[in-house]
């Protein structure tokens, strides 16, 4: 019975994970970017609620898409004025990486100067203990793995079956092809990025949700391990991602449970290097046709 | 690695004027103290609460016209927390005169400060550093908290006797003596007074999950819950109990203070069921108590915290002991200090054999997002 909480437990947290890692495979699908910045931007969401929520006092309707069209904002802004440009002149792999970082940096600086380095309190919805029988789980674990199989099914729709998401598929299967159909591929690149970054918004209610507790620097270790999932999963790969965020989540949780307790961090980064001798390109991300 | 090493080079030019600087400055109409704390980086809050507190108590021992007839001149210096930069902020004050030493704030730092003050046979006392061995450094080094192993005693203690608790189980912070100080403490006291100790559960630092741990204690239905941490994870990890079902009492030590708020109002029902031991009663009706917590927030626009509290007590008594031996011969001092009988803000503190305090607890639960104390208690 334990083994099964342990097992929910697991997914609750591999969701986080899971819609996390959805935005790093989606940027780096379309133009080959580590987004490392995208951990971050789960900080601004968190914000984003607290502000809203807490400074403001308006409902959680508001902060909600308040919070998600924020961090859309962010994201884009983010690609107009940080890679742009280098996409643009086509700089090196390295650069953009840096920048990355760079503005990883500034984001987690610059919400420690507006809100200072403590953690604050946040709440989002009421917990509520459901019964299955004899399995109890809380509210925010079921809200979390419903919610994240949800974001899951409704992205596939969006770039399956919509135009911009097509666009999406053409932009990272060839740009230079693209662009000669008359795609706008950098009005692309901005719309995913925004999509991402509306992602990582939805994980970082869920996040609040489960963990009642912001602060500045959140997004290291949470995007770290998003980025571990996404390469899990195989980077590039929507269903991938999710895939590698939820095994990522059981992973830690049962070690935790039966190996120890402090291992986790060791056991989540072993298995990103297991993956990578024995198969770079990640669970699902073999077939070049499913990235985004 | 680079910025680091500027940041040192830069520290060190810095330390080296405040050398030159304190050497003229020796002047003998006062009398000098100095005071460590980390006034920046991680644990600025409490070094901020300490230094803010001292500089009001000193001051207002100087409108009553100082100690040994003449002004005390506080001087305090950042380390940001660091055991490096401490002992060399140490011997910079050193340079500059001090008679007597008020810090430094956390455990670390303070043990490192206290090797070197042992050295040199400094008066010292630190307001806050917990970790026990601290003070077993040499017969010149005192404290004002209480140790940690105390706390994990006191707290078995009461829930055994007055929560009528027959098993527990703890989760603490593997990675922080003040955590596994009070976990080993409980963990031991609670098996010799034949409570079952289900289960005993640690988690890394930084965590912020804490399910898996809480789902494995749920299973074995203990009475009582310790959490050995600070606020920021008693919030997370009480949410988390109660969102696993966990309907047991939570335990815990003085990191619990402020802990109501670190959590929103839908949350703050989490508390409800819980007990933890502070070193003061901010709810006591005590006129010099609520004097100083009025006197603190209008100076420096908060509400003082534990570490404030112990530090307005700490310069008390070391001014105190300097009084009465009557000059400022470290021997003296030392010896005045060690029969230190002084009624504080904390209470009435006597020092023991290893120059702890001996002073009652405060076991304290929450109304609402109030701290209400229940009662003061002690064990030996």
């Amino acid at each position: 019975m334990d083994f099964l909480k342990h097992i929910i437990n697991g997914l609750g947290l591999g969701s986080i994970y899971a819609l996390v890692a959805l935005g790093y495979s989606m940027v780096y699908g379309i133009v080959q970017l580590i987004n490392f910045a995208h951990g971050d931007i789960i900080m601004v969401g968190g914000y984003t609620l607290y502000v809203v929520m807490a400074s403001l006092g308006l409902p959680l309707w508001v902060a909600v898409p308040a919070s998600i069209l924020l961090c859309a904002l962010v994201g884009m802004i983010i690609e107009r004025v940080a890679y742009q440009r280098l996409l643009v002149h086509n700089a090196a792999r390295i650069s953009l990486l840096i920048t990355a970082m760079g503005v990883s940096i500034f984001l987690q600086n610059s919400f420690m100067l507006m809100f200072g380095s403590a953690p604050k309190h946040i709440s989002v919805f009421p917990s509520q203990l459901i019964r299955l029988g004899s399995l109890e789980m809380d509210s925010s674990t079921a809200i979390n793995i419903v919610v994240s199989v949800m974001m899951m099914a409704a992205l596939q729709i969006l770039v399956n079956k919509s135009k911009i998401g097509k666009a999406m598929k053409a932009t990272s299967e060839d740009s230079g092809a693209a662009k000669l159909m008359g795609i706008n591929t950098y009005k692309v690149i901005a719309f995913t990025f925004a999509l991402g970054s509306a992602m990582a918004a939805v994980g970082a209610i869920l996040y609040c949700n489960t963990y009642p507790q912001i602060k500045p620097d959140m997004g290291n270790l949470l995007g770290l391990k998003a980025f571990v999932a996404a390469v899990l999963g195989g980077i590039g790969s929507i269903p991938g991602a999710m895939l590698g965020g939820y095994i990522l989540g059981v992973a830690e949780s049962l070690t935790m449970a039966y190996i120890s307790t402090t291992l986790t961090d060791a056991v989540v980064f072993g298995i990103l290097i297991l993956m990578l001798s024995v198969k770079p390109s990640g669970l699902m991300g073999k077939n070049r046709k499913e990235k985004v | 690695m680079k910025k680091r090493r500027v940041l040192s080079l830069v520290s060190a030019a810095v330390m080296l004027t405040g050398i030159v600087a304190g050497c003229k400055s020796k002047e003998d109409d006062k009398i000098i103290i100095g005071g460590l704390a980390p006034l920046t980086g991680n644990v600025a809050q409490y070094g901020q609460a300490v230094d803010n507190a001292v500089k009001m108590a000193i001051e207002e021992i100087n409108e009553k016209g100082g100690i040994l007839g003449k002004k005390i001149d506080y001087r305090s210096v950042d380390e940001k927390g660091d055991p490096t930069e401490a002992v060399n902020a140490y011997y910079s004050l050193v340079e500059e005169g001090i008679v007597a030493l008020i810090g430094d704030v956390t455990s670390k730092p303070s043990k490192s400060v206290a090797q070197k003050a042992a050295e040199d046979n400094m008066p010292m006392i630190t307001p806050s550093g917990s970790e026990e061995s601290i003070t077993k450094v040499g017969k010149n080094v005192f404290r004002t908290c209480f140790i940690d192993p105390y706390q994990g005693k006191l707290m078995a203690d009461y829930a055994f006797k007055k929560l009528n608790a027959k098993s527990a189980a703890i989760l603490f912070d593997t990675g922080d003596p003040y955590s596994t100080g009070i976990a080993d403490a409980f963990d031991a006291a609670a098996k010799e007074l034949g409570m079952t100790v289900t289960n005993k559960e640690g988690y890394a630092s930084g965590s912020t999950d804490f399910k898996t741990q809480l789902t494995k204690i749920q299973g074995s239905k203990p009475d009582v819950l310790l959490l050995p941490v600070y606020y920021n994870d008693v919030a997370l990890i009480a949410v988390q109990a109660k969102q696993i079902g966990i309907t047991a009492k939570l335990l815990g030590g003085d990191g619990w203070a402020g802990v109501q708020n670190q959590l929103d109002e839908k949350n703050m029902d989490v508390l409800a069921n819980s007990y933890f031991c502070n070193q003061y009663d901010p709810t006591s009706s005590d006129p010099d108590m609520q004097n100083f917590l009025k006197k603190y927030k209008e100076r420096y626009k908060t509400d003082p915290i534990m570490f404030a509290v112990l530090g307005y007590d700490t310069a008390y008594i070391l001014t105190a002991a300097i009084e009465r031996a009557g000059s400022t011969d470290p021997d003296k001092i030392i010896e005045e200090l060690k029969k230190t009988d002084y009624d504080g803000l904390t209470g009435k503190t006597v020092f023991n054999e290893n120059r702890n305090p001996v002073r009652l607890a405060y076991i304290t639960t929450f109304e609402g997002k109030k701290e209400k104390v229940l009662e003061s208690y002690s064990v030996d």
